[in-house]
């Protein structure tokens, strides 16, 4: 219909004539499109051109090379078959949780609320760190209490257990969001109408629990995929393929290869994003409306109860075992040989690694406010404005999340290291990557925060004479502080416990506690790369809390943003 | 009363600078899902002269709300113009509009408090701090709500949340005020009295305002003037007695008061009446109750309000008989099986007890014959 295309045409123009009337509002859409153009999809389009061009031509000899060879090809279906595992014991065991805090009155609750969340704040491989001591060649139970010889953790095992300590949580998050969802009337009118528990249970919440189950497990798969401190740490014979790519592109200096390996764990991650975002979730039978009248859940019989109190309480005690070993790491003279006291390991720690500290925390300070700011303007561009581009500023900013770090890092090494881009080796480069892998949090707690607030009230306020400037300081700012908080919180834990990219950014004058915590465990000083650990949660820690006495957040809203 | 003795100085401008409002062939279209293209507005012309006081009326989705954020600012016409005083309003954004509007939700601010509430916009404005404070004292007066300047919304009952958003409005003294369905929040009785409130204060203040509602009691009882709506259309245009008592189309008669719709022939068309055959009697309209384009033979609607239908005992009135009954205080409302159609009857409650007259009797009806309308069936 022609008259609707040229009414369509009016309407852009119409959009674009409100613009031109708001030259703030302008500006400020420009300067957030190149940024995220350069700093998003430029380093991702550099590295797909090295894989396709390694010479200036175009040949897939590369992929070819990597599809040939047993070392790559045997990296790919590993990755694939550790990503399986660890989504689906992660899965599960996240499904428990979220059943157990939001279905039924297992005692205790708030307490497994408030640590079933840790693994989220802690440094990547401090779980991989944790399980060398404990059930490592020297370690305390393989060793120690069960006088194993020569017991070998590393490799699938291993990084199976560490992955699912460390990412379940996010399965938890996820399913918490949908079991929450559910009408506890329709498990009420199914028992009504003569179902069993178990039946109920099988044909109702489960069901409708569905959804979530899938995109808990996908999320889970893309976080074991990318997943690079682990497997570096306690992978052992066993390749995955972000480690590949690290080695060829750093430790063997190919170029071209290692990006092809980043851009081979891009696509399915990218692809794994793209579905659940846009399939998955119009799929999902439960919207979460604003609605706070919560009924009770209904009474689960005592030996659910129970057995659900067990599981979760073994899974937590497990948890923080691994706290408790890195904590006492840090404080013993040799694990496994000689358990004397010392503070030698915070000593050494403070002589290699204080400038490094000041770095991390240094760069996080900077990185944290830039990023929540960043993400609440778009947020409120994409929420409240209508302007040409709009969904593509909403699909980069959301894509950069789905991006594995490996990819961003060798994509920022290729893509800004010359002139007029040189930022190697700065720390420019450095927040770069932290804001924009992290402003995906920001937008996503801004949204959220954004459909709270009816537009009623921002309308009310253009309405009165204010203009879009005006009634984002006045109106939408002081309303949406709370959730501007909550994302700056997560981005500062984000950088604090970055590795994968930034492996390949940091310098000799930038340097990140992460990176040298894996110098250490490399070398086997473990003592030291234990306090290292420990000092990094602390300083989280420490941040959380100040945040939180300052604004009153809770856990959940604070991480609650991701999923 | 206490409202009247309050001077006011709010006004200061006198009454401020009023201006028509012109709407000229506006189009406002949205995507729907598949694609496709909505009319929301389809072609509206209409113009709202200085301090008159219009009503957009319509059932949901007829474009009304629309036409009012057009109005506002808050969406741009694919088509057509905004018109006020001799200018072009069609690209001045809606902050420079003033045309403050009281939103259905309120839209209050949460975080500020009621004083600050009233004050935002003069504070946009840049009005000097004790020029602001004493308008907003004097809109607070306005709107019964002294001392209640520091409360928070959440604080605030319905109604009085309401009043704030009134008073947030006046206080800007306005060319116009929109109202966006502004009592449908609030329940019955306090609905009634903030209608009274909204009377009294467009009496004092002389404001023009436009008015969009689906509560046709509202539109009745506040309007100068009532632009029925349907489908992004305007119906009719009129004041609240010529809408209600001369539908233009079989639409307008069906929403407003609920009327009957009789099948009948056109006998005759005469030089002062229309004569025409209800099931086997002739009946006589006066030339103003018809439309025009009748011809002799053609099948039309004979429009009746309920209230018009008599419930007698003549014999040589038609015939039904009540299939039920529903008493609502004021009156009471029969449904009438009449022919082949159900009809609707209103009595008036006579204050007898068993004034009623009981489901399945058989009943002769006779019509107030000065209530007919004629229109055409299509």
């Amino acid at each position: 219909m022609s008259s609707g295309i040229v009414l369509s045409i009016r309407k852009h123009r119409n959009d674009l004539i409100r613009l031109v009337k708001e030259p703030v509002l302008l500006f400020g859409l420009s300067v957030i499109f190149i940024l995220l153009m350069v700093f998003i999809v430029y380093p991702v389009f550099v590295s797909a051109r090295l894989s396709l061009f390694p010479e200036g031509k175009f040949s897939l000899d590369v992929y070819k090379y990597i599809f040939t060879h047993n070392r790559f090809r045997t990296a790919i279906t590993n990755s694939i078959l550790l990503g399986a595992i660890v989504a689906t014991t992660s899965t599960i065991i996240g499904f428990i949780f979220a059943y157990a805090l939001t279905r039924t009155k297992v005692p205790g609750q708030k307490i497994f609320k408030s640590f079933v969340l840790l693994p989220m704040i802690s440094p990547p491989f401090m779980f991989a760190l944790s399980v060398i001591l404990l059930f490592g060649r020297n370690g305390l139970i393989t060793a120690g209490l069960l006088g194993l010889d020569r017991y070998n953790i590393y490799g699938l095992k291993g990084l199976a257990i560490v992955q699912t300590i460390g990412l379940f949580p996010l399965a938890y998050l996820t399913l918490s969001g949908i079991l929450q969802a559910i009408d506890p009337d329709l498990e009420a009118g199914a028992m009504n109408l003569g179902a069993k528990r178990l039946r109920t249970f099988m044909t109702v919440t489960l069901p409708l629990a569905m959804p979530g189950i899938f995109a808990s497990w996908l999320l889970v798969f893309v976080g074991s995929l990318t997943d690079f401190g682990n497997p570096m740490v306690i992978g052992g014979d066993f390749n995955v393929l972000s480690v590949q790519a690290y080695l060829e592109f750093t430790g063997m200096g190919n170029l071209p290869r290692g990006t092809a390996l980043s851009i081979l764990l891009l696509i399915p991650t990218v692809a794994i994003f793209l579905f659940q975002k846009y399939l998955l979730r119009k799929k999902s039978y439960t919207t979460i409306t604003g609605k706070s009248t919560r009924r009770a859940a209904l009474k689960a019989t005592p030996l659910i109860n129970n057995l659900l109190f067990i599981v979760c309480l073994i899974v937590l005690l497990f948890v923080l075992m691994f706290y408790v070993t890195i904590i006492g790491g840090s404080f013993v003279w040799l694990w496994g040989l000689d358990w004397s006291f010392t503070l030698k390991h915070f000593a050494y720690s403070f002589d290699v690694g204080l400038e490094t500290l000041k770095d991390t925390i240094f760069l996080a300070v900077i990185a944290t406010p830039v990023t929540a700011l960043l993400g609440m303007l778009i947020a409120f561009f994409v929420v409240r404005k209508s302007f040409p581009g709009k969904h593509v500023m909403e699909f980069v900013t959301m894509m950069s999340y789905a991006i594995p770090g490996t990819a961003v890092g060798i994509g920022y090494i290729l893509a800004f290291n010359k002139q007029p881009l040189l930022l190697s080796g700065t720390a420019f480069i450095l927040i770069a990557c932290y804001v924009f892998r992290n402003v995906p949090i920001g937008v996503e707690a801004g949204i959220a925060a954004l459909k709270q607030i009816s537009t009623d009230i921002e309308e009310s306020s253009t309405n009165l004479g204010a203009n879009s400037t005006y009634t984002f300081r006045r109106i939408t700012l002081p309303l949406i502080t709370p959730s501007f908080f909550a994302g700056a919180t997560f981005a500062f834990v984000r950088c604090m416990t970055a590795i994968s990219a930034i492996i390949f950014l940091v310098s000799a004058r930038w340097n990140h506690l992460t990176v040298l915590i894996l110098a250490q465990t490399e070398i086997m000083r473990l003592g030291v790369a234990s306090a290292l650990c420990f000092v990094l949660i602390l300083i989280i820690m420490v941040f959380i809390g100040i945040i939180r006495k300052v604004i009153g957040l809770g856990q959940e809203k604070i991480f609650g943003t991701v999923s | 009363m206490l409202n009247e003795q309050i001077d006011i100085t709010l006004s200061i401008s006198d009454k401020w600078e009023a201006e028509d409002l012109v709407l000229r062939n506006i189009v406002k279209t949205f995507d729907d899902r598949r694609g496709g293209i909505v009319y929301a507005v389809n072609d509206i012309s209409l113009t709202i002269q200085k301090g008159e006081f219009v009503t957009l009326l319509g059932p949901s989705g007829c474009g009304k709300t629309t036409t009012l954020r057009l109005i506002a600012g808050f969406e741009d016409p694919d088509r057509g113009e905004i018109i006020l005083g001799r200018k072009n309003i069609n690209n001045v954004p809606a902050f420079e509009r003033n045309m403050p509007m009281v939103f259905q939700s309120y839209a209050l601010f949460p975080h500020l408090s009621v004083f600050e509430n009233i004050a935002y916009g003069l504070k946009v404005r840049k009005i000097q701090a004790d020029i602001r404070k004493n308008d907003v004292e004097m809109a607070l007066q306005l709107v019964n709500l002294i001392g209640l300047e520091n409360r928070y919304p959440g604080e605030l009952s319905g109604g009085q949340q309401q009043r704030v958003a009134l008073a947030r409005a006046i206080v800007l003294k306005p060319k116009i005020i929109l109202f966006d369905e502004p009592l449908s929040n609030l329940d019955a009785k306090l609905r009634a009295q903030t209608r009274i409130e909204i009377k009294r204060l467009r009496q004092m203040l002389g404001i023009t305002a436009v008015y969009v509602t689906h509560d046709q009691a509202e539109a009745l009882s506040l309007s100068d003037r009532i632009v029925l709506m349907n489908k992004g259309k305007i119906e009719q245009i009129g004041t609240p007695e010529e809408i209600y008592n001369k539908p233009e189309s079989l639409f307008v008669a069906d929403f407003i008061g609920n009327a009957n719709f009789l099948e009948a022939v056109v006998e005759d068309i005469g030089e002062e009446s229309v004569v025409v055959s209800l099931q086997d009697r002739q009946v006589k309209i006066v030339k103003e109750n018809t439309c025009s384009g009748l011809m002799e033979g053609e099948e039309v609607y004979l429009i009746i309000k309920p209230e018009a239908v008599r419930i007698g005992k003549n014999a040589d009135d038609f015939k039904g008989k009540i299939s039920s009954k529903f008493f609502l205080g004021t009156s009471m409302e029969y449904e009438i099986e009449f022919e082949d159609s159900i009809i609707t009857s209103i009595q008036p409650n006579s204050g007898d007890l068993d004034m009623s007259i009981p489901a399945g009797e058989e009943i002769s009806i006779s019509f107030n014959k000065n209530y007919f309308q004629i229109l055409k069936k299509d």
